[in-house]
């Protein structure tokens, strides 16, 4: 059975290498992206089983290409796990008005990114079948 | 006559402070001073007539005696007890309003001093609520923290990893070493920016916000326009005096130069004129003008001073500034952050106006931020009228509105907030160096 696929969408090449090098420990296949402009041609090519957004990106920020995301009938259904750096409260909110399936504030713990992505993807079960 | 349960009270008060034996006020107002001693401690209520008297035997008017001397104490007792209240009343009773005056009357020195307490405590509520909305909106200190965070979050992640994966490859471990000593670097960097920031701060202020900021705050809370401007049917006086926000009598002389600057544009420029002309020419401050004969400066101050919702003006920046470069007046747009106390960018098209007096200058701009977004820049500076051999005084005036969408591809002007949070490294107007990190 092949890997689940994963996109994580960081600016933060450290933090994105961090995560890449948890997830991928876990089993995880990763694809990183780390511009928010081109984050939605990419997750229609990728079909990834889910997605690690960052809220502050260059180029579009994450609550734009997650409402994008979610007008999308293709796409819609797909498990985002939100990340910000600021602000916990009032982005944890936005994030969840915008159809965010998980939040996690930064700094985080590298467990709990695991488990929130196994979380909203069902565990083990079996990869998501594009629509 | 209005007469509380004090007036014995401030009978006694007033009769002290003028050095008054009682039998000397009680003679000359025609009374024994047994009497007069139980009216001074508030067991007899005084008639019209002998209050009469006895104000005139002290020499002051009656109404001084009888009514609204200790408001601001009673309201001052009373916002303390519904302050209490509001609290949920967990550590004491809540008091007897009932009994307010019996308490004033009893201990005039406590009730003074809880009075003073309530009064001290609700303006330092207010200068918390000040300090965390200026947290809350302040460029310098989001970009700082937004810095510190990613920097704490890879350092976390990282120093985790290394601690927590026993079969680490030597590969992987050298660099995440390299992380941990390029991310502690960034976070030095950031803290101590930080500190110098908030020391300027410090000393840069002596009270609780500038009277710009005060100015600001004000025009903010009213969406940056007045319509009683615009039916005619405005009291300057008025509009300030009801306004929280102008605490400051330098805030207030500001507001009031304002508002007589936004009267005088928008006799010049009448809503309707301006309605008709933007639906006309669309938001172009060039055609407006040519149209209605104004100086460029004012229809770009007059643009930014519309009622909300005007078409192809979005939510409109405005900034002014003298022949110092200094920002005399900030409405900033969404997107464009404006510096609290360091100037703008030298890149901005308001500078560059300076150096071609008279000149329009339209630009579009591309801002810098974790999220770059890009506007549409008119500018243009002019020599402020000073008399026969006054000084050469300049003020420049630049109006910030979001770039069309037919401009998404042409090329713009690379700007920033400020040096200090720009991420432009390489700038050649930078004069100092950036809290933000090159990969950020």
């Amino acid at each position: 059975m092949p890997n689940k696929q994963v996109l994580l969408i960081e600016d933060e090449p450290h933090i994105a290498e961090a995560i890449r090098f948890i997830l991928s420990r876990a089993g995880w296949g990763v694809s990183v992206l780390g511009d928010g402009a081109q984050a939605m041609a990419r997750i229609a090519e990728d079909l990834p089983d889910a997605i690690i957004l960052d809220l502050m990106l260059p180029g579009r920020s994450g609550l734009e290409i997650l409402v994008d995301l979610r007008a999308d009938a293709d796409l819609s259904r797909l498990p985002v796990l939100m990340l910000s750096a600021r602000g916990q409260g009032r982005d944890r909110e936005a994030a969840e008005r915008a159809g965010a399936t998980a939040f996690l504030a930064k700094p985080f713990a590298n467990a709990d990114v695991l488990a929130r992505l196994e979380a909203i993807t069902g565990g083990g079960e079996a990869r998501r079948e594009p629509a | 006559m209005a007469r509380s349960a004090l007036t014995g009270t401030r009978i006694r008060e007033r009769r002290t402070a003028l050095g008054l034996k009682q039998a000397d006020l009680a003679r000359a107002a025609g009374i024994s001073a047994a009497y007069l001693n139980l009216i001074e401690h508030n067991r007899r209520r005084v008639s019209d007539a002998l209050m009469e008297r006895i104000a005139q035997a002290m020499g002051v008017d009656p109404v001084a005696l009888s009514e609204g001397a200790e408001g601001a104490l009673f309201d001052g007792l009373r916002e303390a007890a519904a302050a209490a209240e509001a609290e949920g009343g967990a550590l004491f009773q809540t008091p007897d309003l009932d009994r307010i005056e019996e308490f004033v009357g009893r201990f005039p020195a406590w009730a003074a001093l809880l009075a003073s307490r309530q009064a001290r405590l609700a303006a330092l509520e207010r200068v918390v609520e000040a300090y965390a909305e200026r947290m809350a909106q302040d460029p310098f200190l989001l970009t700082s923290l937004h810095e510190v965070l990613s920097a704490v979050t890879s350092l976390r992640s990282t120093a985790a990893i290394l601690v927590e994966t026993e079969d680490i490859e030597p590969e992987w471990r050298a660099r995440f070493l390299q992380t941990i000593q390029e991310e502690s670097l960034r976070l030095s960097g950031t803290a101590e920016a930080l500190v110098g920031y908030l020391d300027e701060m410090e000393t840069a202020e002596t009270g609780l916000s500038s009277p710009q900021e005060q100015l600001e705050a004000w025009l903010e809370g009213r969406g940056w326009h007045f319509p009683e401007i615009e039916t005619g049917a405005i009291s300057i006086p008025e509009l300030i005096a009801g306004a929280p926000e102008l605490a400051s009598a330098a805030a207030r002389t500001l507001a009031e130069q304002h508002l007589a600057q936004l009267i005088e544009d928008a006799r010049a420029l009448p809503l309707q004129t301006m309605q008709a002309a933007l639906a006309d020419l669309g938001p172009d401050p060039g055609a407006i003008a040519a149209r209605t004969m104004a100086p460029l400066a004012q229809v770009l101050r007059r643009l930014a001073a519309l009622p909300a919702g005007q078409p192809g003006l979005g939510q409109p920046g405005l900034v002014i500034c003298d022949g110092s470069g200094t920002l005399t007046f900030r409405r900033a747009a969404p997107g464009f952050a404006l510096p609290r106390f360091a100037a703008g960018c030298p890149l901005w098209p308001l500078y560059e106006a300076l150096a071609r007096p008279t000149q329009p200058i339209r630009a579009l701009v591309d801002m810098a931020g974790r999220l770059p977004q890009r506007f549409l820049t008119y500018a243009i500076s002019e020599p402020r009228p000073t008399g026969f051999d006054g000084p050469m005084l300049m003020r420049a005036t630049m109006l910030i509105l979001p770039a069309p969408a037919d401009a998404a591809e042409a090329p713009a002007r690379a700007i920033g907030a400020s040096c200090r949070i720009c991420p432009r490294l390489d700038c050649p107007g930078r004069r100092e160096p950036s809290i933000v990190s090159a990969a950020g």
